[in-house]
């Protein structure tokens, strides 16, 4: 079975949710969409307060070639334009609307056959992609349309489509393979369109064997499709981890994907363009699981872009008594969020509750140099220098270790048997090494 | 309803702790002190209750008096260094000596640099190697009408004291055995003479299988250590099954080459580290002027591993390729 | 036999004096005694405050300045530097002496913590990634970065507490504090002794009502300040007050005036006055 070169941890996976069908939530009293969704440029927002917007138009344009706009998930009023708190606890501009008493979903009328589809340009999927506002779904919401366009004396040879999930707690993206097969093929088949490559594949984890039958019953009608089965381990997931377990190839430090003539991109990713092309449909929700070991309804919910969290908690049971934290995306890259006030936005992935036990940290103790940190991460950094470096605030002497190889997964964290903050010191050295630039 | 709590991710952790960690390694010295304790009787006891109860002491009164830190007996660690060192004695060490040993182990070979994490050297190794040193002839003395395997010929032995019985590398030495006098079985199960923890091959080995088991260790260094002490002594001519179970090679390289703290950090490093340990080992019970060379051969290798992570660091994912395309 | 060894090991002794002392002729580097005259007069803390890269380099400085103006050790006093103006032989320029303020007064009563934080206990990092326990995203977290970066151990934060205390006595101004605050809340500001510093203790820019909600001692930019001073030394921009400490007299108006508490002094003027 595939899987990347080195490091790595086995997780529990907790995926409670794994079975669990996808709920349409119900469209909330108000609806908070923030204005900076995605990497780049906040967008800008075009509508007034007062203004009357119909489900699909586009409330605000992108803020810089970097940027993606933003439509509304409701036919609705635009209230007004204030600050909401995001998850992180920052003020930052919204667009607040209110639905209309008798708000009906738009039909899923598809507006392009196959046919048509076929006729289209990659310019024009592309285009039609950056409209839909589509960005990365899996987390790192950088702007689709950028993705896919290749860079001049580049090539796209080999389209990675992201299944593997190997996040403990979220379900999503299974949830949706499962229910979505065919449509998330046509999506990879579309992407493979736009960038040129030749080779489409499909990464999962052997943990989700439903989700690799459904698109391997999908991708059978595609020559140039195929699904891998990728071994559980975390992080399957990371970019250049995925590239390696499914092409044999090694992205060179410091550089994008495309160096090898590979796109990669989550699986939600690829719904979402197959939608936008095909019923011309914008990115205005999204499948997140909401789980925890108290949550009383766990389960995969389709939520409308601008709910908020609190809606969503109480739809599925409401915080537990013992809640001591609220992540945003899976426990090992997630952010926990800071207060629950805060809305659904395009890159969320995912709410899990912890209780309290959980979620405390527990005393740090001295490093006995065990290397633990050393073997399971993923670049062949070495974690337990940095803290010590970062400690000492020698952030020449990290960026010589390569700490901008980094990507985060925490697996050091994870494993460290005296418990110290590995990687929230090396996210400092990252932050600093990137202030002095 | 709590307030939330934010921090960094990750939000979870695998549980492994270094308690943990030490107890597992205080169980898989069980084994041996049972072969010890029964090889060795009442002595064996008295000696390591001795060290451990100095070690423990010997920590408590420094965090608590010099470094002002808190209390860290709880991790066990300093436990381990009062067994380890107690594994390295003779069982019939004057109890003083013993005790000497363990404050030197902790207080010099640990404390010093600053407590747990910190040192250079094996701390056991370090209290052992201080008394081999300041009181060679007790150090070197061992009691008699213990070894089955001897017992046919302690009396030729040259040492001039008739009470001392003498280990099968002092016989090696001086070059008063032959490879048929031995009995490997005898030495398997610990009937022979030596310090209280190296005489049982075999519970060495159940105590390395649960230390692999629990993954509380990786096999790099002990088979690294073991396998390159085999090809030197045979290419040195000697009998590699010999030099393997004789002497505290095994009990250095389960227990104490692998000590976290002393060893390097990668798997190529460790092997490095091994390998160096046993031809260190082998040249000096070879041409060395001590029979025993295994502690000599760990700290001086503890002293190489600053440098050993230098050279041998992990390879940065990519970073090849980096270079090809630059 | 004992003489032998006598003998030979008083030669050794002797040679080897001899190629000491020669090693020495050959390697001395002159260096001016007034520099470690001075050096014995500075703290040695290194810290920086004179814009000199540490004590030794100032001493280098003073040594071979024509002038002290400009030069001045924040960690002497006046007596300090008079005796350092005596080596040279230069007259000394009276520096003005500078401590640090904190800009924000908001313990936990005033300012309820919405999170719970559970890092690292660096201000570095939670300021960085997080934006803090409170509403509040200007105001002190209270890790204690500063009272990790004082030379001179000025600022002390007991355990429970959230606010760093400066003891005037004890801070020389160096500006350590300045650097390590990731939000800017440490000033250094002229101090004469029995004259007490008057303050806006607050960096909240927020508009008044999201400040109000945010902070029990915000400042709202209300103005009030401004109408009671009679220098004017109170200025507001961004919904916060700011008070120019060279027109500022500390006849303690402002304090009696502000509404919301903000402004505090070092020592008391009025029944209003907090003290920090």
């Amino acid at each position: 079975m595939k899987t990347f070169l080195k490091g790595g941890i086995h997780p529990p996976e907790y995926k409670i949710t794994a079975d669990s069908p996808i709920v349409r939530l119900p469209i909330p009293p108000e609806l908070r969409i923030m204005l900076s969704q995605c990497i780049g440029a906040p967008s800008k927002a075009i509508v007034k307060p007062g203004d009357h917007v119909s489900a699909g138009q586009i409330i605000a344009e992108a803020g810089g070639f970097v940027g993606a706009p933003i439509h509304s998930p409701v036919n609705g009023t635009v209230k007004k334009i204030e600050p909401t708190r995001t998850a992180q606890g920052i003020w930052q501009d919204s667009i607040v609307i209110a639905p209309d008493e008798e708000s009906v979903e738009n039909a899923p009328d598809q507006i392009r056959s196959d046919q048509e589809v076929d006729n289209l340009s990659p310019e024009d999927v592309i285009a039609i992609v950056g409209e839909a506002g589509i960005v990365g779904l899996g987390g790192a919401t950088f702007p689709t349309r950028v993705k896919l366009s290749v860079p001049k004396g580049k090539t796209a040879t080999t389209v990675l489509i992201n299944g593997a999930e190997c996040e403990p707690c979220l379900t999503c993206d299974d949830a949706l393979m499962r229910s979505e097969a065919d449509k998330i093929a046509k999506g990879t088949l579309l992407i493979m369109k736009a960038t040129g490559a030749t080779e489409g594949y499909i990464g999962i984890e052997e943990n989700k064997p439903r989700a690799i039958e459904a698109m391997k019953k999908a991708s059978e009608a595609y020559s140039n499709l195929s699904v891998v089965t990728l071994k559980k381990k975390y992080p399957q997931g990371g970019e250049k981890q995925l590239i390696y377990a499914i092409t044999g190839k090694t992205v060179p430090a410091g550089a994008l994907p495309i160096e090898t003539g590979c796109i990669v991109d989550n699986v939600a990713t690829a719904f979402a363009i197959y939608e936008a092309v095909y019923t011309g449909r914008p990115s205005t929700e999204r499948i997140l699981t909401v789980t925890g070991p108290e949550v009383t309804n766990p389960g995969n919910y389709l939520v409308k872009n601008g709910t908020p969290l609190s809606f969503i908690l109480e739809y599925a049971g409401g915080l537990p008594e013992d809640t001591g934290k609220v992540i945003a995306g899976g426990p090992m890259m997630g952010r926990a969020i800071s207060t629950i006030e805060a809305t659904a936005t395009k890159g969320l992935s995912g709410l899990v509750v912890l209780p309290q036990s959980v979620a405390l940290r527990k005393q740090e103790g001295p490093c006995i140099r065990c290397a633990k940190c050393v073997s399971v991460c993923p670049m062949g950094l070495e974690p337990y220098l940095m803290i010590l470096q970062a400690d000492m605030k020698m952030w020449d002497e990290m960026s010589q270790h390569g700490v901008m190889n980094c990507l985060e997964c925490g697996c050091c964290s994870y494993a460290c048997p005296s418990h110290r903050p590995i990687l929230d010191m090396i996210k400092l050295g990252k932050q600093e090494l990137r202030k002095k630039k | 309803m709590n307030k939330l709590t934010i921090s960094l991710s990750p939000h979870i952790h695998s549980g492994d702790s270094i308690n943990r960690r030490m107890w597992n390694v205080v169980i898989a010295l069980l084994p041996a002190l049972a072969v010890a304790l029964w090889t060795f009787g009442l002595p064996a006891l008295w000696v390591t209750l001795v060290s451990v109860g100095s070690c423990l002491l010997a920590e408590w009164l420094i965090a608590r008096f010099l470094l002002h830190k808190p209390c860290t007996l709880s991790n066990g660690s300093a436990l381990i260094t009062g067994l380890l060192l107690a594994f390295n004695l003779p069982s019939i060490l004057p109890l003083w000596m013993v005790a000497i040993g363990a404050i030197v182990a902790i207080g010099i070979g640990k404390m010093s640099f600053g407590g747990l994490g910190c040192n250079i050297w094996n701390p056991a190794l370090v209290g052992r190697v201080f008394l081999l040193i300041s009181f060679p002839a007790a150090m070197t003395t061992w009691p008699t009408g213990v070894s089955s395997a001897f017992n046919g010929f302690t009396g030729a032995s040259t040492q001039s004291d008739a009470d001392t019985g003498a280990t099968l590398l002092t016989h090696l030495n001086s070059g008063d055995v032959s490879m048929a006098d031995y009995n490997v079985l005898d030495m398997a199960i610990g009937q022979m003479n030596g310090s209280l923890g190296e005489v049982g091959a075999f519970a060495i080995l159940i105590g390395l299988a649960y230390l692999l088991i629990t993954r509380t260790i990786t096999w790099h260094i002990p088979v690294s250590i073991l396998a390159s002490a085999a090809l030197f002594s045979w290419a040195f001519g000697g009998n590699p099954v010999l030099d393997l179970l004789a002497g505290g090679l095994m009990l250095g390289a389960v227990f104490m080459a692998t000590d976290y703290v002393t060893s390097p950090m990668t798997h190529s490093g460790q092997l490095l580290f091994g390998f160096m340990i046993g031809l260190i080992t082998i040249i000096i019970r070879k041409y060395g002027a001590y029979p025993e060379g295994v502690s000599f051969a760990i700290l001086l290798m503890n002293s190489f591993v600053p440098l050993i992570n230098r050279y041998f660091r992990p390879a940065i994912f990519g970073e090849k390729e980096r270079r090809q395309t630059a | 036999m004992v003489t032998a060894s006598i003998i030979v090991l008083g030669v050794i002794g002797i040679i080897a004096a001899i190629l000491l002392f020669l090693a020495a002729k050959k390697f001395y580097v002159y260096e001016d005694p007034r520099i470690g005259e001075i050096e014995k007069i500075l703290p040695g803390a290194n810290c920086g405050g004179c814009g000199f890269s540490g004590c030794h380099a100032f001493a280098v400085e003073c040594a071979n300045a024509s002038s002290l103006s400009g030069l001045n050790c924040t960690g002497v006093d006046a007596e300090g530097m008079k005796k350092i103006a005596g080596i040279v032989g230069l007259a000394a320029v009276a520096a003005q002496k500078k401590v640090a303020i904190v800009k924000c007064s908001a313990s936990c009563e005033n300012r309820d913590p919405r999170n719970h934080y559970d890092g690292v206990r660096s201000c570095a990092i939670e300021s960085a990634l997080y934006q803090g326990e409170s509403d509040c995203i200007y105001g002190c977290l209270g890790c204690g970065d500063c009272v990790a970066a004082c030379p001179f151990g000025a600022m002390q934060m007991e355990p429970g507490e959230t606010l760093p205390h400066i003891d005037l006595n004890k801070c020389t101004g160096c500006g350590k504090c300045v650097e390590a605050c990731p939000r800017n809340l440490c000033e250094l500001v002229p101090y004469n002794e029995g004259r007490p510093i008057v303050w806006v203790a607050c960096a909240n820019r927020d508009r008044g009502p999201v400040a109000m909600k945010e902070c029990g001692v915000a400042c709202i930019g209300c103005t009030k300040c401004r109408k009671v001073c009679p220098n004017e030394a109170p200025a507001i921009a961004s919904f916060l007050a700011h008070i120019e400490q060279e027109k500022c007299t500390s006849c303690g108006e402002c304090i009696k005036a502000c509404p919301r508490h903000t402004i505090v002094s070092t020592s008391p003027i009025n029944s209003n006055t907090t003290v920090i």
